[in-house]
């Protein structure tokens, strides 16, 4: 690979005497020196971002996963890991999980039928508009998203009073914004519109001409979704769904200060860890969870390409 | 690789079951608007049953707008689409019982060869196994038997069309209908499939409609070719009628190559060059003096003469033929003259034109731009 | 927290070409007509009202009324000050870092060497797997005490959380450019490899550029998580700290960054738009 770079060197940025690449003892001493260091010069280039990304990205992980296998005193050890496995820290893993299924899926469902709602609509303006607020909510910093929230549904919140008024208060019928499901509630606002921005690119290769060979050839609408529509689609709903998966397993902000800290998900146990309010001699707990997190999201992102490279198949 | 002619016996045998396919098609004064443009301004037209017609004109001339009007993807604003007596008016495109095959990209990816094939016959109920012997039969037909099991993303565009056409052709339509199926390919799959799908067409004799853009094709391909500008039609007749006796200065234009060049009238007659013709009959007709001619390459002889009126700026080899561009006075007029001739004739030499056919097609003058047609 | 996967969808929208789905003007069961409009309603009750309240509420005192008391006080309240700024600097210094790191990066992999690109598809990928509650633990742990005692060690992790995104914009604006063919004709003229970047590469980028530069100041305002775990009381902290003691303003300040994002990206997202048009029509997609 390097004499390729060198040649590529020599075209675009050397002058036009030409660089040896079988080397040879003939050339004279300044230009293999000068050879030498355009070999050299891809890896230079590239070094500032390997060794930030090295030092920024890998080593942090490295550390999170090799002290997950470390005890207080330093010596290797699997009780981290089995401690992770059970008891409360088991809960937080399952409730992540459970969390990180329901606001795929349902929210999944939900951005596919608004971004096909969109997209088949015949207002470019719309589509625009839409494409525009999906990036934005889908980038929602975690606080704001709690405090919109609280204004909305909390036990005084805009929403909760006009529901009042008509007796639907929430809060009446067993509904705690400060929970679970509150959270599940308030991750709807940027898994949909993730799944919206996911999705629209796919919906959009979704040829027409698809649908009219269809519709000549007999199908009517439900057999045209039923053999085209949704086998084709499938692939990049699957790997949408991955990917708020992803994304809601992860996520911490807004749990957090949604719930102070009070629901039981792995991501919060970690922050708990990082704040001291852990069980002495156990303070290596949280880097197993992080340990747990990680092939958690690894397996989805593995996933999620698998998925892909079907759905890039068929409609590009 | 390809072949033009694909005449095993299971094919033979298979065309001899099918039931002659051709539908009379009635297209009655259509017209379809589009917010302010009118895409089919009074359409019509007659297709007799097996007839291959090719709806030709310029990008927005309406041809792809007919096409779909009668597959039943638009609707129309007055007129009606008529096959074998039946009005097709409130019957959706799904019944119409035409076979479509679009200009690219309508092979379902996520199916083969085999089933995209298969497909019409799978929406109309029949067995797997009857289904599968028949799309198979047909990819024979088309020359792809060894693709049945690809995917779309696996074949060539040439190969895409071929199983599109298979398919079209599967539930045995009445009408066939091909919407500029060659454009997207490259030129030497065109010329090929081009002679496959007239070939298939004539032993089929399945009524068929296609739109293009490229006269070439229509002019090879058709029976009868519709030549179309802005929703109306400009003509329709045989490639050669369209060609030789054009009915007006578009078709004239459009239709081979030709130089316009402004003359005087004398009497009923034009001097072109100095020379009296008589006017083609069935012209357009035109206000008294600004006329042009309109001259085709081979409606000339070319004479080296050193007081010639013209001289030659540009020779290009055409093979039996060399065209020749010779300028006169501002008009640069394209003159084709046989090859062993052209070799007397140098760039710069002065010469004189002379009209060889019986007469010439006149057409009002258009401004200041008299600029020879490509 | 979706900051980071967006710009794997952000990927997947410049790569798809929309397409409208005809106009087929078929005649559809009225019935069904109306479910768009169904879709639609629900979908914007859902997101608009809390955004209303939320601004309702900053717009609101205890007793329930209409007051601006909110707004007007947030300068003057303990910690906003230090808070805000100690936020801007932080961006600032993240945004000169990484535009620093990634233009030379990118504009290199590009040209020379095309492979490096996959490995740098999955490296800018790898934030997602690897997020940021679980980035800061290994940090606090691996980070010297001199970088952990500097509130600076925060840019240095959200230039690797702001990665994807820059590498992103950054190589659809160089792939926007037809960037081999610019700098042979440069070179050609005699021009060198400075003089190219400054002239001709640079210029051709900056909507790129500025797509990147804004996503950057947004992601490091509004984060959240590495700010509160690592103790410094950056803006978005400083908004739940103070949340305990007065929840209007502090939703008022929320309502206020939230806003700031908006326009932010509302400028990137048409940037992008423009510029993968340009795309689109230079390679003849459409």
């Amino acid at each position: 690979m390097a004499s390729d770079a060198t040649v590529n060197e020599a075209v675009a940025f050397g002058p036009a005497t030409s660089v040896s690449r079988a080397g040879g003892a003939s050339l004279p001493k300044q230009a293999r020196l000068k050879g030498l260091l355009r070999g050299v010069r891809p890896t230079l280039a590239m070094a500032p971002f390997v060794i930030y990304t090295f030092l920024g990205l890998g080593i942090p992980t490295l550390a999170v996963i090799e002290l997950a296998f470390r005890s207080e005193a330093g010596k290797l050890t699997l009780s981290n890991l089995h401690t992770v496995t059970q008891g409360t820290y088991r809960l937080g893993f399952e409730n992540s999980i459970l969390l990180a299924t329901i606001t795929a899926i349902v929210p999944g469902i939900l951005g596919l039928i608004l971004a096909y709602a969109i997209q088949t609509g015949r207002s470019g303006m719309l589509r625009r508009l839409v494409a525009t607020a999906s990036g934005v909510l889908a980038n929602f910093g975690g606080i704001n998203l709690t405090f919109i929230f609280i204004a909305t549904l909390g036990s005084t919140g805009a929403l909760t009073v006009w529901l009042n008024y008509i007796r639907l208060n929430p809060w009446h019928f067993g509904f705690n914004l400060y929970s679970f499901w509150g959270v599940a509630i308030v991750y709807c606002y940027f898994q949909i519109p993730l799944m919206v921005l996911v999705i629209t690119p796919a919906l959009g290769g979704l040829r027409p001409s698809w649908r009219e060979a269809a519709e000549n050839l007999g199908a009517s609408s439900f057999s045209y979704w039923r053999t085209v529509g949704v086998p084709v689609l499938l692939p990049s709903v699957l790997g949408g769904m991955l990917l708020l998966f992803g994304s809601g397993f992860a996520a911490y902000a807004t749990a957090d200060t949604l719930t102070a800290g009070t629901v039981t998900l792995a991501p919060i146990q970690i922050g708990e860890v990082l704040n001291g309010n852990v069980i002495s001699g156990e303070e290596n707990i949280g880097y197993a969870i992080g340990f747990g997190m990680l092939i958690v999201l690894s397996i989805t992102m593995i996933l999620y390409g698998l998925v892909r490279r079907r759905a890039s198949r068929w409609l590009h | 690789m390809t072949t033009t002619q694909n005449s095993s016996p299971i094919v033979d045998s298979f065309l001899q079951d099918l039931p002659v396919a051709g539908a009379q098609v009635e297209l009655d004064r259509l017209v379809r608007v589009f917010g302010q443009t009118r895409a089919l301004d009074g359409f019509s037209l007659t297709i007799e049953r097996g007839e291959f017609v090719a709806l030709l004109g310029p990008s927005g001339c309406g041809k792809t707008t007919a096409l779909r009007v009668l597959a039943g993807f638009e609707r129309l604003d007055s007129g009606r689409v008529v096959v074998n007596g039946q009005d097709l008016a409130r019957i959706s495109a799904q019944n119409r019982d035409m076979g479509m095959v679009f200009q690219s990209y309508s092979l379902f990816p996520n199916m083969s060869a085999l089933n995209n094939v298969a497909y019409g016959l799978r929406m109309r109920k029949q067995r797997a196994r009857q289904r599968r012997k028949k799309a198979g039969e047909l990819l024979e037909l088309v020359g792809l038997a060894d693709q049945a099991s690809k995917y779309p993303h696996q074949m060539s565009g040439g190969q895409q069309q071929r199983v599109a056409l298979a398919r079209a052709l599967a539930i045995e339509p009445r009408v066939l209908l091909l919407d500029e199926p060659l454009s997207a390919l490259d030129a030497k799959v065109r010329a090929e499939l081009r002679d496959q799908i007239r070939s298939l067409q004539q032993r089929l004799a399945i009524t068929t409609v296609f739109v293009t853009h490229d006269q070439e094709e229509a002019l090879s391909m058709a029976d009868r070719v519709c030549v179309m500008k802005a929703g109306r039609i400009e003509q329709t007749a045989t490639p050669a009628t369209l060609y030789s006796r054009p009915a007006t200065a578009f078709v004239a234009e459009f239709v081979g190559v030709s130089s316009r060049v402004p003359v005087e009238r004398s009497g009923d007659d034009v001097l072109v060059f100095g020379q009296r013709c008589p006017v083609r009959e069935g012209a357009e007709t035109t206000p008294r003096d600004s006329i042009d001619a309109l001259l085709r390459p081979e409606d000339l002889a070319i004479e080296v003469n050193r007081d010639g009126k013209g001289f030659v700026t540009h020779r290009s080899f055409l093979g039996a033929t060399t065209r020749l561009v010779v300028q006169v006075g501002e008009i640069p007029v394209r003159v084709d003259i046989r090859s062993e001739t052209a070799a007397e004739i140098e760039l710069g030499n002065h010469v004189n034109l002379r009209v060889i056919s019986r007469d010439v097609l006149v057409a009002p003058r258009i401004g200041n731009d008299l600029s020879a047609t490509s | 927290m979706a900051a980071l996967i967006p710009e794997i969808a952000y990927e997947e929208t410049q790569g798809g070409v929309p397409q409208v789905e005809g106009d087929p003007q078929r005649r559809r069961r009225p019935r069904l007509r109306y479910w768009r409009g169904i879709v639609l309603f629900f979908a914007g009750a859902y997101f608009l009202i809390p955004l209303y309240a939320g601004l309702r509420f900053s717009f609101e005192n205890d007793a329930g009324q209409f007051s601006l008391y909110a707004v007007k006080a947030i300068p003057s309240q303990t910690g906003f000050s230090a808070a805000f700024f100690l936020s801007l600097r932080l961006a600032a210094v993240t945004t000169v870092l990484t535009m620093v790191l990634m233009v030379p990066t990118a504009t290199y992999v590009h040209l020379k060497l095309p492979k490096m690109r996959r490995v740098l598809d999955f490296v800018t990928i790898l934030p997602i797997v690897i997020p940021p509650i679980v980035l800061i633990l290994g940090v606090l742990d691996a980070a010297p005490l001199w970088l952990r005692a500097s509130p600076y060690l925060l840019s240095l992790v959200y230039v690797i959380l702001a990665l994807p995104f820059v590498y992103r914009s950054l190589d659809a604006g160089l792939s926007a450019i037809d960037l081999k063919t610019l700098v042979e004709a440069s070179r050609s003229l005699g021009g060198k490899w400075v003089g190219t970047l400054w002239h001709v590469i640079l210029p051709n980028l900056r909507a790129a550029m500025l797509s990147a530069i804004v996503l950057t100041i947004a992601l490091v305002l509004g984060e959240f998580t590495m700010a509160s775990l690592d103790l410094w009381t950056t803006l978005p902290v400083w908004i739940y700290q103070f949340s305990q003691l007065d929840a209007h303003i502090a939703t008022a300040v929320s309502m206020l960054s939230l806003l700031g994002t908006w326009l932010l990206l509302t400028v990137i997202v048409s940037v992008d738009r423009s510029q993968s048009r340009r795309t689109r029509r230079r390679t003849g997609a459409l």
